[in-house]
């Protein structure tokens, strides 16, 4: 697999906790093969947490700033700010009766928000933090995510359906068609980088951008791309303008209207899962990942340390985590001022947006890409 | 036991992800009141009696879009390899994927021109 890839020559080893970790174990006596199995479960469970404490503060900030957007205060009783309204809201939630519909189907109506959850949670596997902060550098990266998102109409779909319910089926539908509209120029967006990194392993994605700092980023080299990619991925996420599925004043909630206690917080969850997610991606693929705008050898080379050194391999370690969060929250932050700003599309012009607008240009974006890599292959990844 | 490198990880944190909702549910299960009456299990649709079910024939307007998507899909599954390896393939390469993808613009082209592209 490795022997596959582009050399990358220039690239420093950073953190790795899981060689620290397996080799201490090892240390004390026990087999690879044990310490391997000890540690797998630690980076899932942290980056599980890392992800809801993400939605957390997701649906914290949404509340605040649509709140100052409209000239409210918003939540503030529950902790400092109202920064526990969100575990409040999801406590509340887990306490709520359930409620399956006597006509529903019983068995869908329950596994539709389960299969929304689960692809969404497990494309956090290849979301990179760092050189190695991340759980698996699968060869595959970003395919995989683009697999595992196409699962998650169908759970929409299915809770539409079981529900018996004109709005609820009519939101499903609507949320199934948006879903494979936008997917095809997501997925030529990112081939478009792919062919760039030579690779589709995230870290590899990352590393193609390392360098010469901001300027080295792909949204430099791919701008179409990056507005295919974020308008794309808006959609996949059901945000206004392209919230079409649970459109309040046609659908009533769409196809979570049924829906109450957890089964609705699992939707709720996933929603915001997705978009953090979203913007995690649109930092790794297009903002440099975990990269600072300033190489940060050469600010170690400034300041006299080797980057090898273990202080600063800490350092550039926890700043590659808080780099990525930055890019990532930016990035959610122009989504939620977006969805105060532009009115919601019709159906027809959704679609419309999609096959007549952004695969024609995702095509032509790829076929320069690739027409420019022949051409100048020294800019974009050899 | 894993012929790829990685792949471990995975199935650990599919069993995980897929722990999260179970765990979510059967918690709800345990502390939740159950229901008292059968009024509350009634639809609750837009609030007012549901007039008839959801589970009858209608026209699905997103079907053609649904067959385009297929053909788009695949395609891309074709240029995921290209992709990757177009740095070793070169010139010829690029000629090769320009057929094919003009190909698929004129199949685009004929879907957009029949109208399987509007919605109404």
């Amino acid at each position: 697999m490795t022997a596959l890839r582009a050399p990358l020559a220039a690239v420093t080893s950073g953190l790795d906790l899981q060689t620290s970790f397996t080799t201490t174990l090892q240390g004390i006596g026990l087999t690879p093969a044990t310490a391997h199995l000890l540690w797998l479960p630690l980076p899932m469970l942290l980056v599980l947490v890392a992800a809801v404490v993400g939605v957390l503060v997701n649906v914290w900030l949404e509340r605040k700033i649509s709140a100052a957007v409209q000239q409210r205060i918003g939540p503030e009783y529950a902790g400092a700010l109202g920064v526990l309204q969100p575990l409040a809201d999801g406590l509340k939630l887990l306490f709520k009766e359930d409620i399956i519909p006597a006509r529903a189907d019983g068995l869908l109506f329950t596994l539709g928000p389960v299969l929304v959850l689960i692809p969404v949670i497990l494309s956090w596997l290849v979301v990179p933090f760092g050189q190695h902060l991340l759980i698996s550098d699968v060869g595959i990266g970003v395919f995989l995510w683009i697999a595992l998102s196409s699962i998650q109409p169908i759970g929409l779909l299915m809770s539409g359906y079981a529900s018996n319910n004109k709005y609820s089926l009519l939101g499903g539908l609507r949320a199934a068609a948006q879903s494979i509209s936008y997917e095809i120029p997501l997925a030529l967006a990112v081939l478009a980088v792919v062919m760039m990194s030579n690779s589709l392993s995230t870290i590899d994605i990352v590393n193609q951008q390392s360098g010469a700092g901001i300027l080295s980023w792909n949204i430099w080299r791919q701008p179409v791309g990056f507005l295919i990619f974020w308008i794309c991925a808006l959609a996949e996420c059901e945000r206004l303008p392209f919230d079409l599925p649970e459109a309040e004043e046609e659908l009533v909630a769409g196809y979570q209207t049924e829906y109450a206690g957890m089964k609705f917080a699992l939707f709720y969850l996933g929603s915001y899962i997705n978009l953090v997610l979203s913007a995690l991606l649109v930092a790794v693929l297009y903002l440099g990942g975990w990269g600072f705008p300033i190489p940060v050898e050469w600010l170690a080379g400034a300041l006299g340390q080797s980057v090898d050194a273990p202080v600063v391999q800490v350092i550039t370690g926890s700043l590659g985590i808080v780099m990525t969060v930055l890019k990532a929250y930016l990035l959610v932050f122009i989504a939620i001022l977006l969805r105060w700003t532009l009115p919601r599309v019709r159906i027809d012009q959704l679609l419309d947006l999609g096959w007549k607008f952004l695969l024609p240009i995702a095509l032509v974006n790829l076929l320069v890409t690739a027409g420019l890599k022949l051409a100048f292959p020294a800019f974009f990844g050899g | 036991m894993f012929v790829l490198p990685g792949y471990d990880a995975f199935l650990g944190f599919l069993l995980i992800s897929a722990a999260v909702p179970v765990l979510a549910l059967v918690t709800n299960k345990l502390l939740a009141p159950q229901s008292r009456s059968g009024e509350r299990r009634l639809t609750y649709e837009s609030g007012m009696e549901p007039i008839g079910g959801a589970w009858i024939q209608f026209n699905i307007r997103y079907y053609m879009f649904a067959l385009v998507f297929v053909i788009f899909d695949v395609e891309t599954v074709f240029l995921y390899p290209w992709a990757v390896a177009f740095h070793r393939l070169g010139l010829l390469a690029f000629i090769e994927a320009l057929i094919f993808i003009s190909i698929l613009v004129v199949a685009l082209a004929y879907a957009w021109r029949k109208g399987a592209l509007e919605w109404s």
